[in-house]
């Protein structure tokens, strides 16, 4: 049964993201985990990356099909907020892979937040000519995990997977 | 639910968001408040996030630039998903089998519980971002607090969603500060706008009984102590952006109770026409 469940997690974990698609949702850090209920279902959890991310439902529904297609006939995914997401779950393979696709890695997040202003990510480095001469464009970007900056070296605008 | 009024709900949707799989049950007995007073507090807090997310989204393509247009629709979008997790959250408490979309869609004006700030009408960008930098950092405050409730369901929502309102309040906070230490025509627009929204700050720190009850079980963050941080951190974003502190004694209320004003019945027509008038349409 443990190597039947551990076919069930590859399957999952293979899934990924719509809106960033380099990136599994075990890359992300959005597979929470993957149980088998005593009924012999298999249990899927995730958690989203924001609470309005619209890609949920499409990776919900991409979990169920694919572990089913991996020989599960009773598939739940549950959908968990807590404990809430944060990019420090992102995977150090998920890290390389976003920069390969031109996309700035998060800084680290520190855990104190207290107060009522948010990190900026100083000299952050463009992902296409590795300058860190670069300036914010906008804290929100194409989708909700992601800022536009542009780069001062190489004219380039760039996106970054931002810090949560 | 959707926040432009002209989106139905997609088919075959997974569970919506909670802390675990399986429902809370209704009265949560760890608490020891009412069924009754926690639907109140969800609703309250979930019809804040819904209507202000419905305000923001209808302002896209209508912003001053695109990056505009993208940060806005982003905002009302972390919005209407913590809307989403507080009315379903609301509709299990409940137990009438209602969900966040018929207490979304299907509730009639007097029903809705979220504070008049919210659902003023965008008369100009400056108003827009003055009632942004208000809520937000009254929403931050908030979640942040509320991430110590005994409510295991209400704590897991703002854990989540207090990281999200920390970047809503920091763009508010960077267009109040441009535009109020900007030009002449922006300084005076942002103070009007300011104004115009300031009075309707006093109404999220109301507290009745119902409030007194939750704070008393711990399930609510206590307000009373909440808003002196509210009002030293917009003091000092006024200060940054050269903007005078407005001085009113008049301080409208009635939403947590209703009670709404006249623009309200004109976002409800437009954010339920569709599923009002083609009861079940599925996307």
């Amino acid at each position: 049964m443990v190597s039947d469940l551990e076919e069930a997690r590859a399957a999952a974990a293979a899934v990924t993201d719509p809106e960033v698609p380099v990136l599994t949702i075990e890359d992300l850090g959005v597979l929470r985990g993957v149980e088998e209920a005593g009924d012999g279902r298999v249990v899927v959890t995730i958690t989203p990356t924001y609470s309005g991310c619209p890609a949920m439902e499409v990776i919900a529904r991409q979990v169920e099909e694919a572990v089913r297609a991996a020989g599960f006939a009773a598939v739940e995914v549950r959908t968990v907020l807590s404990p809430p997401w944060t990019t420090d779950w992102l995977t150090e393979a998920g890290r390389r892979k976003l920069a390969e696709a031109g996309i700035a890695p998060p800084a680290r997040t520190s855990r104190s937040g207290t107060g009522t202003r948010v990190p900026v990510a100083l000299g952050l480095r463009c992902p296409r000519c590795g300058s860190t001469s670069t300036r914010i464009v906008s804290r929100f970007g194409a989708t909700a995990c992601k800022a536009v900056h542009a780069c001062r070296a190489c004219g380039e605008p760039f996106e970054e997977f931002k810090a949560l | 639910m959707t926040t432009a009024g002209s989106r139905p709900t997609p088919a075959g949707r997974p569970t919506p968001p909670g802390t675990g799989g399986a429902p809370t049950p209704p009265g949560n007995r760890a608490t020891g408040v009412t069924s009754e007073d926690l639907v109140t507090y969800a609703l309250r807090l979930g019809d804040d996030a819904l209507i202000m997310a419905q305000r923001l989204g209808s302002l896209v393509t209508n912003l001053p630039e695109l990056e505009e247009d993208l940060a806005v629709a982003n905002i009302a979008l972390d919005l209407l998903g913590q809307a989403r997790a507080l009315l379903t959250y609301a509709g299990q408490l409940e137990g009438k089998g209602r969900g966040e979309d018929e207490l979304a869609l299907e509730r009639d004006e007097r029903e809705f519980l979220n504070v008049q700030l919210v659902e003023l009408p965008d008369r100009d960008f400056a108003v827009t971002m003055g009632r942004l930098l208000l809520f937000s950092t009254y929403q931050l405050g908030l979640y942040r607090a509320l991430t110590g409730s005994r409510d295991e369901t209400l704590a897991g929502v703002a854990a989540k969603a207090a990281k999200e309102v920390a970047y809503h309040r920091d763009h508010a906070e960077h267009w109040v500060v441009r535009l109020g230490d900007g030009t002449e025509e922006s300084h005076a627009r942002m103070q009007a706008g300011l104004a115009e929204v300031w009075p309707y700050g006093a109404e999220l720190f109301e507290v009745d009984a119902v409030q007194e009850r939750l704070e008393r079980a711990e399930v609510a963050p206590d307000l009373a102590a909440l808003r002196p941080g509210w009002e030293s951190s917009i003091g000092e974003v006024l200060a940054e952006a050269t903007l005078e502190p407005v001085e009113t004694s008049w301080e409208p209320s009635g939403g947590r109770r209703g009670l709404h004003t006249e623009s309200f019945g004109y976002l409800l027509a437009e954010m339920q026409h569709l599923r009002r008038s083609h009861p079940g349409a599925r996307w």
